[in-house]
């Protein structure tokens, strides 16, 4: 039994920090951010070179063919230079629900063009109720038409196709079809942006059933979680380097122990939700029993950590934490999108109820 | 990342299966309930047993006795102790902490004088290190010990001496040298607890009962032969003690949460709340998917951190996050059963209406210590701090 990362896995997580660290410092995360849609078409081409794009697809649709590790690997790097543009929306999300829905001729079509970079898109889920239980979708089709609304869709404005979770199927739509009307809401997380997407009578094609719909989003939620823990150990490091030279009462702020203690529980939270979101890759990769519940403590842990480890690294960064031009903030607004992104902790902790106290078949019933 | 067990690891655990499968006792429901003083010699028979068929230190080199266990084997050894309900082991501190201590640091005479014996459990060990002044600030401990030819002279009090009224030897730690500085001033010395001028008594703690002892020495003579190390390194001695004790104790605890929050799923759906079970009301839904997914957390961690020390030789400070992740979570689930029982929850054992003999209001109190004992949790914050972080001493 080996919970440690393998030679192959350490490298790749070590060329994803340095890739994002050169392709994507903080004054491109900000000038990504200030621009509409947050893509940048030179970068995703960079993306595409390394694989990234591809990176847990079957070769035979142009993908890397790694695993869920990998993957949460990769997120964790992209969460630590907190990447902004449709990266989670395109490979993650839309690229997870086409290979768990899609025909082989469907991902030939849709998911070979995002493996090599040629198309972004997303997935359009939630609805005015907003929410994440994937049964409370009410948008139909009907004779191969979608008619309504759809909120909180991320990167919308620049998908080439929008996958669409209606209550009788996972359709598609292309970015072009008539009554498509896409419009920018107004959020919180500057580098993942979100959109109202309507459509009147607009043409869509089904994919498949929504039968393995909950699959795809498990790996949603457990990249989510991951790349929450990049973001907390970026908060992290930056918070223990300002301890370490800010100095009040003639001393560094980082030896007085209510400053301490609190990076402390910084370094706890974050390694707490890095084992979690390990665990989860590597049980959605095996297709263990647990997989579910794995999903769901990640995703609830990192939620409620996310937060937490940002709430004490403002803290700990005092006035400057406060600043517009201080980075910790940003990584802040990303940690509560995600927070609530794909449910929040609540949500799983009612999910993770369900599987292990209403079925006591799974987890701990387990071993 | 590949947590199905290597073939080594499934013939470790299928010879221990087996011989646990004739060998665990059968009857160890009818004792455990009563006083230490009466299972004991019950518990030392069967370290005995466990000696014999090589299963009592598994840890420790095989030419001292022990299998040369990986970390992942020793887990998987507590799996299977916890699967059969198999008793603990009358000599804990001895397998646990001095032994492994002398193995490293004592001399030939010692291993082959003690190693045997702490394995039979023909000699059970205590550990004295903190005293009435110094807790969280060990090295600042003021029991001394003066060279008198060939002995030391041992004089001062220690406390917080879990097996002190049963113990045959204590791991002492004394101050040789009161003009160094107080890290460099400390000797380890192991001492027979039947010498003149050694007295125990019991601590009687918040639970009512009396884990533990407090030993006063009054001119103990102790050769210089039962120096552990070197003269006044006694500090990196006792660092070494603790540190098998952050790195044993989180394999076991999984397996007791794990039958704890088990067992409160059931009373969850026994107990009626608002007219229906309370595993049907959301709030305490959640506080149990809270816990029990923190309960995975730690195994989690626990593999991660075994996986780290299996690579690099050293279990390292971030053991620090363990020692605060499940004394802090044992609290909580320990709030959680008390919600759950309402009043009930107070029922003392023996009370004719205590749910389950009254172990929730014992587990209740405590609990209370955990976060004291073994490193408090805000030394523990300490040594994240400063040791994993690098941030400046506070102290």
């Amino acid at each position: 039994m080996q919970f440690g990362l393998s030679e192959s896995q350490e490298f790749l997580k070590d060329s994803a920090r340095k890739f994002f660290a050169g392709e994507c410092p903080s004054a491109e995360m900000r000038r990504l951010m200030e621009t509409d849609t947050a893509y940048d078409a030179a970068l995703w081409a960079k993306l595409t070179d390394q694989g990234y794009t591809g990176i847990i697809f079957a070769e035979e649709y142009g993908g890397v063919g790694l695993g869920k590790v990998e993957l949460m690997l990769l997120m964790e790097e992209a969460g630590r230079a907190l990447l902004p543009g449709p990266f989670f929306s395109t490979v993650v999300l839309a690229g997870s629900v086409l290979d768990a829905v899609a025909s082989p001729a469907h991902k030939k079509k849709y998911l070979a063009p995002i493996c090599r970079g040629e198309a972004r898109a997303t997935v359009a889920i939630l609805e005015a109720g907003a929410s994440w239980n994937p049964r409370d979708v009410q948008l139909t089709a009907a004779n191969g038409k979608l008619t309504g609304e759809k909120l909180f869709v991320s990167d919308a404005a620049v998908a080439n196709f929008i996958l669409v979770v209606a209550k009788n199927g996972v359709f598609i739509v292309d970015a072009r079809a008539p009554g498509l009307k896409i419009s920018p809401m107004s959020a919180m997380d500057l580098t993942r942006k979100l959109y109202v997407v309507e459509f009147k009578d607009t043409p869509a094609e089904l994919l498949g059933p929504t039968t393995n719909l909950p699959r795809a989003l498990d790996i949603a939620a457990a990249a989510l979680a991951a790349e929450l823990v990049g973001g907390m150990q970026r908060t992290l490091d930056t918070t223990v380097e300002y301890a370490k030279t800010r100095k009040q009462f003639g001393k560094p702020i980082g030896m007085f122990q209510s400053v301490q203690h609190q990076c402390a529980d910084m370094y706890l939270e974050t390694e707490s939700s890095r084992s979690a979101v390990y665990y989860a890759g590597y049980a959605l990769e095996e297709n263990t029993p647990d997989a579910a519940t794995s999903v769901s403590i990640a995703k609830m842990y990192a939620s409620d950590a996310g937060r937490t480890v940002g709430n004490r690294g403002i803290q700990i960064h005092g006035g400057m934490g406060f600043t517009w031009e201080n980075d910790v903030h940003l990584y802040y607004r990303r940690a509560k999108a995600s927070e609530n992104a794909f449910g929040d902790a609540t949500f799983h902790r009612e999910r993770i109820a369900q599987l292990v106290i209403d079925t006591p078949t799974t987890a701990h019933a387990a071993r | 990342m590949d947590l199905k067990l290597t073939a080594e690891e499934t013939s470790f655990q299928e010879e221990l299966r087996s011989w646990l499968a004739t060998n665990a006792p059968k009857d160890w429901a009818d004792w455990r309930e009563k006083p230490l003083e009466e299972s004991y010699p019950y518990l030392r028979a069967w370290q005995r047993k466990l000696h014999e068929g090589r299963w009592a230190a598994v840890s420790w080199p095989k030419e001292y006795g022990g299998r040369s266990a990986t970390l992942m084997q020793q887990s998987l050894f507590w799996e299977e102790m916890a699967r059969v309900e198999a008793p603990p082991m009358a000599n804990s501190l001895g397998l646990g902490l001095i032994g492994p201590t002398i193995i490293a640091c004592g001399t030939e005479a010692q291993k082959k004088r003690f190693i045997p014996k702490i394995l039979s459990a023909e000699e059970i060990w205590c550990q004295g290190f903190s005293e009435p002044n110094a807790g969280s600030d060990l090295a600042g401990l003021q029991t001394e010990a003066k060279l008198d030819g060939d002995r030391y002279i041992v004089n001062g009090q220690k406390v917080w001496t879990s097996y002190g009224w049963v113990g045959d030897w204590c791991e002492l730690v004394v101050r040789t040298d009161s003009t160094a500085a107080k890290h460099k001033g400390l000797t380890a010395l192991l001492v027979d607890m039947k010498s003149p001028g050694v007295e125990v008594r019991p601590l009687r703690q918040m639970t009512g009962e009396s884990e533990f002892n407090e030993l006063f020495f009054r001119d103990v003579k102790v050769p210089v032969e039962n120096v552990l190390g070197k003269v006044n390194d006694g500090w990196n001695v006792a660092m070494s003690t603790l540190m098998y004790e952050r790195g044993s104790y989180g394999a076991r605890l999984q397996l007791t949460f794990n039958r704890y929050i088990s067992r409160l799923i059931e009373l969850a759906r026994t107990t009626m709340r608002n007219g229906r079970p309370a595993s049907e009301d959301p709030l305490i839904r959640q506080k149990l998917a809270q816990c029990s997914a923190e309960i995975e957390i730690m195994r989690f961690n626990q593999m991660r951190a075994f996986s780290r020390i299996t690579a690099t030789g050293v279990p390292g400070p971030e053991g620090s996050i363990q020692k605060i992740f499940w004394s802090e979570l044992n609290q909580r689930l320990q709030q959680i059963a008390q919600e759950l029982l309402g009043s009930y929850g107070q029922l003392l054992a023996g009370d004719p209406h205590a749910i389950d003999k009254g172990i929730w209001s014992y587990a209740y109190l405590r609990t209370r210590g955990n976060t004291i004992e073994a490193g408090t949790s805000e030394v523990q914050r300490n040594i994240i701090g400063h040791f994993v972080l690098g941030l400046p001493r506070s102290y």
